[in-house]
């Protein structure tokens, strides 16, 4: 049985240690926070905190308090709050351990692909690139096909580029993949899934 | 030294003219600067370029301003939330040059500290490198970008007192004390003014000197995406 969103939020928690400020991005990422258990883990959120606490009780949101997806949160003990160029100097000065994101499409050299479909609504890029491009390791979780049941993993990123060489690990509904320099590497299957599955299902290079 | 002004209109007189570059403070629609909006839209002033890191929504925020076509160009990390922004974008009315968040960010806070550019390896290898220089440092390529000297600043904080010393709130924070250091002249608006002295000048995030002109007044702060969990039954 492959993962589901909050089967791979869990696998994903796990590359989490004790320690660490992370930054989550939007949709299966944010599930994350709910498997972090007992590691002492920081969120960050790039609109300007440090110790993101979980959404607020109903009457109780504070329209001064929000996430970098625009919904309204809490603050915890350990919070602190900063301006933008103060998130985006730890984000690109390398203080963030990690960053978990989703994407549409990723490389087997590590590119990633997540913010741009050519001819579509184009939204932006956000903090994504200032992510990718300076956390300590980038770790992408995503379904391993779309929804036309072809690969996200690819030889080459057809879409614009939110990064180049910048992804370290890849997990997917069937499984975890780290970005080696020769492709990538299967280091771990789904229950039930086999090596060979996880070889049919991806277009780039599973060394 | 007189910066306290009676309302956003008057603070903004003889400060506003067409083709200008404004720089605006705000994350999504948290603490942003509603009140020097409202103040821009009536002055009808014209094809202005507005730095900030998104563009409202749909008849709030930078949004009123595309409702009234005054808007020429955004320099914007992300303008989802926004039918009209788009309508304009596709149809060619509106100019958009996307930045990278802390790219944005940055930018601002070098022009306002004098930095004409930087180096950054944000967008290496993508389309927001196009057309930049490159260079190398320590065997890692970056991208110049340029530092933002806007002619206005229009920003949103707390508390302010009547020397302009600032204190902003919690994530309302964000572009607002980058944007209000690149502009030529800045004007603030905030939530409470008070006299010298009763802010304690170790918490004060943003010094007066950034701050030219000083307007109380009523914010909505509208939230764009109320999520809320469950109490849990007793």
């Amino acid at each position: 049985m492959p993962w589901d969103r909050n089967q791979m939020a869990e696998r994903a928690a796990k590359e989490l240690e004790d320690g660490m400020y992370v930054n989550l991005g939007i949709g299966i990422p944010t599930l994350v926070a709910n498997y972090v258990g007992d590691k002492d883990i920081t969120l960050q959120s790039e609109n300007g905190m440090l110790g993101m606490g979980p959404f607020p009780l109903e009457g109780e949101e504070d329209p001064d308090l929000i996430n970098a997806g625009k919904q309204t949160i809490t603050e915890l003990d350990r919070t602190a709050y900063f301006d933008s160029s103060q998130s985006f100097g730890m984000i690109r000065g390398g203080k963030i351990a990690a960053a978990i994101l989703g994407a549409m499409e990723v490389s087997e050299k590590g590119d990633l692909a997540n913010w741009m479909i050519p001819g579509k609504l184009v939204k932006g890029m956000g903090g994504a690139m200032d992510l990718v491009a300076g956390v300590g390791r980038v770790i992408v979780v995503m379904d391993h096909t779309n929804k036309h049941g072809e690969s996200k993993l690819l030889k080459e990123c057809t879409l614009p580029l939110t990064g180049k060489g910048v992804v370290d690990l890849i997990i997917t509904n069937l499984g975890v993949m780290e970005v080696d320099h020769k492709g990538l590497h299967i280091i771990e299957c789904a229950p039930g899934v086999t090596r060979e599955e996880i070889r049919a299902a991806t277009e780039a290079n599973v060394v | 030294m007189k910066k306290v002004y009676a309302s956003a209109t008057e603070a903004l007189d003889g400060l506003l003219h067409d083709n200008m570059l404004i720089a605006a403070g705000g994350f999504g629609l948290c603490g942003i600067p509603e009140l020097c909006i409202d103040a821009i839209v009536e002055s009808g002033v014209q094809h202005i370029t507005i730095a900030s890191n998104n563009c409202g929504v749909d008849g709030f925020g930078l949004g009123k301003l595309l409702d009234t076509k005054q808007i020429k160009k955004m320099m914007s990390s992300y303008v989802g939330e926004n039918a009209e922004f788009m309508r304009q974008y596709l149809s060619g009315e509106l100019e958009l040059e996307f930045n990278p968040q802390g790219t944005l960010a940055e930018r601002m806070r070098a022009g306002g500290c004098g930095i004409p550019g930087f180096y950054t390896r944000t967008g290496v290898g993508t389309v927001i490198a196009e057309g930049k220089e490159h260079k190398d440092f320590h065997g890692e390529t970056y991208i110049m970008e340029e530092g933002i000297f806007a002619d206005l600043s229009i920003v949103k904080a707390w508390k302010a007192d009547t020397t302009g010393n600032a204190i902003f709130r919690k994530t309302a924070r964000n572009f607002n004390p980058p944007a209000a250091m690149c502009g030529k002249i800045c004007v603030m608006e905030v939530e409470e003014i008070v006299q010298p002295g009763e802010l304690d000048p170790d918490h004060i995030h943003l010094p007066g000197i950034y701050v030219n002109r000083i307007i109380q007044g009523e914010h909505e702060k509208r939230i764009e995406q109320r999520t809320v969990r469950q109490r849990e039954e007793a």
